[in-house]
């Protein structure tokens, strides 16, 4: 919790709880936040941000150029040189929730470079996960979200598993 | 050219009716394809192998209830293929870089000139101007032509019910979104986007972005950017492509090529069809050993009693 810097990671999300006092901003650092409110397969989670402010130390490890060590990254050096700690930095402020339509692409500024940009659940998944598995952090699915009853009617799981298990072997046999 | 000329000769001449697109289209179509069809970018450095496309496929598409539940890993211990009860599977490679191991997401990869529309006695694939190849269950005949045809090995055959079309494939989910301009199930549920959505033309950009900024991320390859004449559905891969599955022997020139002879017939079946059903349908059951050794061979047991 050394670093000065503005935090508000509200990420699809409701703030929540009591925050960590101000900072050198006067931009409050949420010491936990809400994820996944949107999901029917999965329930929505309690993020614990102070736990994972202490145990990366470094901010720019999640929120990496907007915030805590500036931009390091040779591709993004290359125009990000001087750029500063932005006024933004909750995830859902760059990413966004839908990013999916046939235009979409198409209809983004041409001279934007950032057109590959993950939208907010994969940059989420992706962020976690590849840390997660670095830190020998949870991996499965559940272990962060635990799934709803329509999850598992959706995945065929709990109890909503086949009944008729076919002998090992004959299923998806190849 | 020759090729062009070739398809308009015969397909067109023959069976421009069954094809949902104007005859135009395909005239002046190019190797590239359609100028706006879709297609979906699958990068496999992103998959983790969580199995939520096929559930999502299977919900979408109103498949039959699974063997194993979606969420189950055991099914990584064989290699899986598509199958009339699963469009679309995800397998897990070993490689030998001592990375953790790759997974492949497989489905129908909408060639930008298909097999098995191209080798279908009664035209029952067309190529839609969005990019996806999709099939008239009502006129198949079950020949199974197109599934020797097809060079991914991707079409299935249904045995089980008489009113279902016989064959069965990814259709890119055309009816329920493509065609409205929306991502296929499998895209929006994918929690690392490693599906991604958008113009054939864009993605090909794009993947040789990804290769271009993150080098060692990437082998400097876009599998089905010419493969096969070029495919909707196009891989990225850390590996080379055959670790992950990826037949590398293909080459680049469409089915169509190779077909052209058998092709030839197409018309001619048109307008003796009748006389020639009972042929093709001969042809067909002696094709079945054939066919087994590309598909499901539980299902194919089944399908005899
Ligand atoms: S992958 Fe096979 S089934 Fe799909 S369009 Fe190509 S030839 Fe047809
Ligand atoms: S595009 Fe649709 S039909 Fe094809 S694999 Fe994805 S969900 Fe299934
Ligand atoms: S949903 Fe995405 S990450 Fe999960 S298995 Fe399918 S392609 Fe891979």
């Amino acid at each position: 919790m050394q670093t000065k810097g503005i935090w508000l990671a509200g990420v699809l999300v409701v703030l929540f709880l009591a925050a960590v006092p101000d900072t050198s901003r006067g931009i409050t650092v949420p010491d936990t936040v809400i994820l996944n409110t949107q999901s029917k397969l999965y329930e929505p989670f309690t993020f614990n941000h102070a736990k994972h402010i202490q145990l990366t130390k470094e901010c720019s490890n999640c929120h990496h150029h907007t915030t805590g060590t500036l931009v390091q990254d040779p591709n993004c050096v290359r125009c990000h040189r001087n750029s500063s700690e932005t006024q933004e930095v909750s995830c859902k402020g760059c990413h966004q929730t839908d990013s999916f339509s046939a235009t979409a692409m198409h209809e983004k500024d041409p001279k934007t470079y950032h057109k590959d940009k993950p939208s907010l659940k994969a940059a989420m998944h992706r962020n976690c996960l590849g840390c997660h598995e670095n830190m020998k952090g949870p991996m499965g699915c559940q272990d962060c979200h635990q799934r709803t009853k329509e999850g598992d009617a959706f995945y065929y799981s709990g109890a909503y598993a086949p009944k008729n298990k076919p002998s090992k072997g004959e299923h998806n046999g190849h | 050219m020759k090729r062009r000329d070739f398809l308009k000769g015969c397909l067109i001449g023959g069976a421009a009716a069954s094809l949902g697109a104007p005859s135009k289209s395909w005239a002046v179509g190019s190797f590239e394809g359609y100028p706006d069809a879709m297609g979906v970018l699958v990068d496999t450095t992103r998959c983790i192998g969580c199995r939520s496309c096929e559930a999502a496929c299977n919900k979408e598409q109103k498949l039959p209830e699974p063997d194993v539940p979606f969420d189950d890993t055991s099914v990584f211990e064989e290699k899986r293929r598509t199958t009339e009860k699963a469009y679309t599977v995800v397998n897990r490679y070993e490689t030998n870089d001592g990375q953790k191991p790759p997974y492949r997401k497989m489905q129908c990869n909408h060639c930008n000139e298909p097999g098995c529309l191209t080798s279908c006695f009664v035209n029952a694939y067309t190529k839609t101007k969005e990019g996806a190849v999709i099939y008239n269950g009502n006129v198949c005949v079950g020949c199974k032509t197109c599934m020797v045809a097809c060079p991914f090995n991707i079409p299935a055959y249904s045995y089980s019910s008489a009113f279902d079309p016989l064959i069965k494939k990814c259709i890119f989910c055309y009816h329920t979104r493509l065609k409205f301009g929306k991502p296929p199930a499998c895209v929006e549920i994918c929690p690392q986007e490693a599906l991604t959505f958008g113009l054939r033309s864009d993605l090909i950009k794009m993947g040789h972005e990804r290769i271009r900024e993150t080098p060692d991320r990437y082998i400097d390859h876009i599998y089905g950017e010419k493969e096969m004449g070029g495919t909707s559905w196009l891989y990225l891969s850390r590996v080379p492509d055959d670790q992950i599955g990826l037949d590398t022997t293909l080459g680049n020139e469409p089915v169509i090529s190779n077909v052209k002879d058998f092709l030839g017939m197409v018309p001619m079946v048109l307008t003796i069809w009748p006389a020639l059903f009972s042929g093709i349908h001969l042809l067909a059951t002696r094709n079945k050993d054939h066919g087994d050794e590309h598909h499901n061979h539980s299902e194919q047991e089944d399908g005899k009693k």
